[in-house]
């Protein structure tokens, strides 16, 4: 009855069959829930990629928008969400750690990848939040919304001409004539973004707002994991089949990270 | 959990009663909760008629009760408008989604799989509670300033997501947003606690290929839910924020009272795409439950095997499949490119296949059995004569060179009334009926009981076959009243006698409620096996215990449906015209289900 996982022992309670998959049900449950969130995920991502074919000539380009990197003066294009990529992947690897350290009931193995793995998170969330500063921030030029609503930048240091997202350059009688009805726009909200189409915005904090809400609650359900593993609560039970649940939950978010980051930042 | 707290939940009335884990009281409070919901649906939807069936005329009683929602006793535009929507919302959602699969899901899938309760009663019970909540917020949406929602059940956007577009956009369709939050939270923990019960919890000897048919739909819609309902929580996140934070996923173009909004960018069909991709499956997950119910009440009352058990299976996984590839044909007016709409024509015209298999599968099972016309029979005989009705008109609108014609026109109201609404219903009908004294231990009264049927089958088509004439005579549906247009002058006969059908169904459903809680009280007790079945639940004690089964849990030898087996000479296996699933297979007995 026993034979695939400990935790089936409550199956004698049950006196039910086997289970054909050789998953304890409350594994089974969290496969079938991640399957759902990521449907969530894909219904942001599709209307994302709906959106941003609608736009093609006005969207942002990720690595004008992201470049700052912090104590670093000057452009270094997309290396900062690059390192919290890593990291993020990285507490990945220290999650495959305290599973594996669990399967062998190593309680010290489990405490030094799980506080790891928070660490990594924390990092992630906390680079998230540098980064959502910088882009609502913006830049110190700003930009101009023009009156038909087209986003312009500075094409030079002198101010002299507008680029407009079409690649022409308004200068001389033509800029004067579009700076009187110009709106000056810095950063990026909800309604307006200096660097092209507020739907750009919108999609960025919505989609790397409900990932980063993701891991939060996976931070928080680690940390509660964590106290359970310094307490001995899963030595008692004999199994760390707790452990590998969460941790079930915390790859899939750095999953769908993957998909959020190629999305935004690479295509 | 130890052995004393079960002792004290036993006792306690508020474990017993309300935070019960107990997957066959859960199932109680769905039903109990779903079925007012759905008396209130009902209700609103014979309101809305009178208005349809006699336009502009004065029903003193509606102001009495629904006061200035029906000035001088004339339910008002915009009211119309409010009850359309909750009246979509409620039965689609709360009746034929949460009260059905929440009723039947919840009670069969441990007893008829044979394990003493669901993987995880405590979910379980969450599951209830937030659909608990999503239903009071429903319901209290309807009193609060300007009206519940009242952009009809699909919410479209500009009306859903502009508060200020009409009354009911307002905070009403704020709480219609949070309501069905909480509706798919209640889905999903129903749904992931059916998957893993049905996979992990089966008793001894019951293979996949020995469950009754009712299991498999239920798991395929749960299936179903899962992948289906975050995704309309992706969309209505969306909604959500347009509505409330000034983006505009949604919203491009608007003009109020002749100023620009400053949303801009956006794209109403978007939201379209979303809630289709719910929307379509959420069709099968009200019908999967209905049709596997049927099996197994058909194959109980012909006295025979359900006729192709394999290909029953088969064309339910089928169905679910496809399900998920054909909502485009909701949107073939929406500016779509013809070829794309003649994909989408493609795939949903698929869906007539395993349709057609279970539909032939069910008469097999009938042709030549000894029927037994119990009521809950006559309500599967009913599910599948809506069936074929609906899918007949199904295979018009699936054609987009054909839909187009008659989009947003009666004949669609017709159309998914009979397949979805009226074969929901009679399927949900039908497990009551079968299923009555396993949930309450008593038996229903057959003579009210074919009373209901008849009334009910009888105004039910009295209802919805007229639209179809109503529909292709150009009638637009969602209008208030159609006195202004001289072209539809020669339909009000029609539409006053679908009004007085409508009436006549109400009353029927009163007398089946009232056949409910009189059996529920005063009903004859109900024998172990009042229909000589042959599935796991009839083993189980008539008064309900923890665990399901006093002692061990029976073992599993058979499939559920070897009625009238017969030996080389004739004579019915074991004595009766059925084999219950625990009696192990004889000498030469050849295993049916494998």
């Amino acid at each position: 009855m026993a034979g695939h996982s400990p935790s089936i022992d409550r199956k004698t309670l049950w006196g039910g069959g086997t289970s054909p998959l050789g998953v304890s049900y409350g594994k089974m449950m969290m496969w079938f829930f991640l399957v759902s969130d990521a449907l969530t995920f894909s219904g942001f991502l599709v209307a994302y990629g709906f959106m941003r074919h609608r736009f093609e000539e006005a969207w942002p380009v990720a690595e004008e928008v992201f470049t700052h990197f912090p104590f670093l003066h000057g452009d270094h294009p997309l290396l900062y969400v690059a390192l919290m990529t890593f990291i993020l992947i990285m507490s990945s690897v220290t999650m495959v750690l305290a599973v594996e350290s669990g399967h062998r009931m190593n309680r010290k193995g489990v405490i030094l990848w799980m506080a790891l793995t928070i660490v990594g998170g924390l990092i992630f969330l906390g680079s998230q939040a540098w980064e959502w500063y910088h882009f609502i921030h913006g830049t110190e030029a700003g930009a101009y919304q023009l009156a038909d609503g087209t986003i312009a930048q500075w094409a030079n240091e002198a101010m002299t001409a507008l680029k407009l997202p079409n690649g022409t350059e308004l200068m001389g009688a033509d800029l004067a004539a579009a700076m009187e009805t110009a709106t000056h726009i810095q950063g990026a909200n909800l309604t307006v973004n200096e660097y092209g189409v507020p739907l750009f915005a919108d999609f960025f904090f919505f989609i790397t707002g409900f990932h980063g809400t993701h891991v939060f609650s996976g931070v928080l359900i680690n940390f509660i994991v964590f106290v359970n593993v310094l307490k001995g609560t899963y030595e008692k039970r004999g199994h760390y089949e707790m452990v590998e649940k969460v941790g079930l939950y915390w790859h899939f978010v750095d999953l769908v990270w993957v998909f959020v980051f190629t999305f935004f930042y690479l295509i | 959990m130890s052995g004393a707290a079960h002792h004290h939940q036993d006792n306690d009335f508020l474990f017993k009663y309300i935070f019960s884990t107990d997957h066959k009281m859960i199932s109680k409070q769905f039903f109990i909760t779903g079925s007012f919901m759905g008396l209130i649906g009902m209700f609103m939807s014979t309101i809305f008629r009178l208005q349809l069936g006699f336009p502009g005329e004065s029903f003193p009683f509606l102001e009495s009760f629904m006061g200035n929602w029906a000035p001088d006793g004339i339910l008002s535009p915009d009211k119309y408008l409010a009850l359309v929507t909750m009246h979509g919302t409620i039965m689609v959602f709360f009746l034929l989604t949460a009260g059905l699969s929440g009723t039947f899901s919840n009670l069969l899938i441990p007893l008829q799989i044979g394990a003493r309760d669901m993987a995880s009663g405590f979910l379980n019970m969450l599951s209830y509670w937030f659909f608990f909540i999503s239903s009071c917020i429903m319901i209290a949406s309807i009193f609060v300033e300007g009206g519940p929602a009242s952009g009809g059940w699909t919410i479209y956007p500009p009306l859903s997501a502009l508060p200020q577009a009409i009354p009911g956009s307002g905070f009403g369709m704020t709480l219609w947003i949070v309501s069905m939050a909480l509706f798919i939270v209640s889905s999903l923990l129903g749904s992931l606690n059916y998957i893993v019960t049905v996979f992990n919890l089966r008793t001894k000897g019951m293979s996949m290929t020995r469950l009754p048919l009712t299991i498999w739909a239920f798991l395929t819609t749960a299936v179903i839910g899962v992948l289906s309902f975050p995704v309309l929580f992706a969309a209505v996140l969306l909604l959500f924020f347009d509505r409330s934070l000034g983006t505009s996923f949604y919203l491009s173009d608007i003009y109020i009272a002749g100023s620009a909004l400053e949303v801009d960018g956006g794209s109403p069909i978007l939201f379209e795409h979303l809630f289709w991709f719910l929307g379509h499956p959420e069709v099968y997950i009200i019908l999967l439950p209905s049709l596997g119910i049927t099996s197994e009440v058909v194959a109980t009352s012909s006295r025979k095997p359900i006729f192709g058990y394999r290909a029953m299976i088969g064309s339910i996984l089928a169905i679910a499949f496809i399900s998920f590839l054909v909502w485009g044909h909701h949107m073939f007016v929406t500016g779509m490119n013809p070829f794309l709409g003649a994909v989408f024509t493609f795939t949903t015209l698929l869906v007539a296949i395993p349709s057609a298999v279970k539909v032939f599968n069910y008469l097999t099972t009938l042709w030549k059995g000894n029927i037994k016309f119990t009521p809950a029979m006559l309500f599967a005989i009913g599910l599948v004569s809506t069936f074929i009705t609906g899918g007949l008109t199904g295979i018009i609108l699936g054609d987009s060179t054909l839909d187009i014609n008659v989009h947003d026109t009666y004949f669609v109201v017709g159309h998914f009334h009979i397949v979805m609404g009226l074969s929901g219903a009679f399927g949900m009908f039908c497990g009551i009926y079968h299923w009555f004294p396993k949930m309450y231990g008593r038996m229903l009264n057959k003579n009210m009981g074919y009373a209901h049927f008849w009334l009910t089958l009888i105004s039910s088509y009295g209802i919805f076959f007229p639209m179809h004439f109503l529909g292709l005579a150009g009638l637009p549906r969602r209008y208030y009243s159609n006195t202004e247009f001289p072209m539809f002058d020669n339909l009000y006969d029609l539409n006053e006698i679908v009004t007085w059908f409508a009436i006549l169904a109400a009353f029927a459903q009163v007398l089946f409620l009232f056949n409910v809680l009189y059996s529920m009280f005063k009903g004859p007790k109900a024998p172990q096996n009042p229909w000589d079945s042959n599935t796991l639940e009839w083993t189980t004690p008539v008064e309900h215990i923890h665990g399901n089964w006093p002692g061990e849990i029976p073992e599993v030898h058979r499939w559920p449906y070897d009625y009238s087996k017969v030996d080389e000479n004739g004579d019915y296996i074991g004595g009766a015209d059925f084999i219950p699933q625990t009696v192990p297979l004889g000498e030469n007995e050849r295993d049916e289900g494998h």
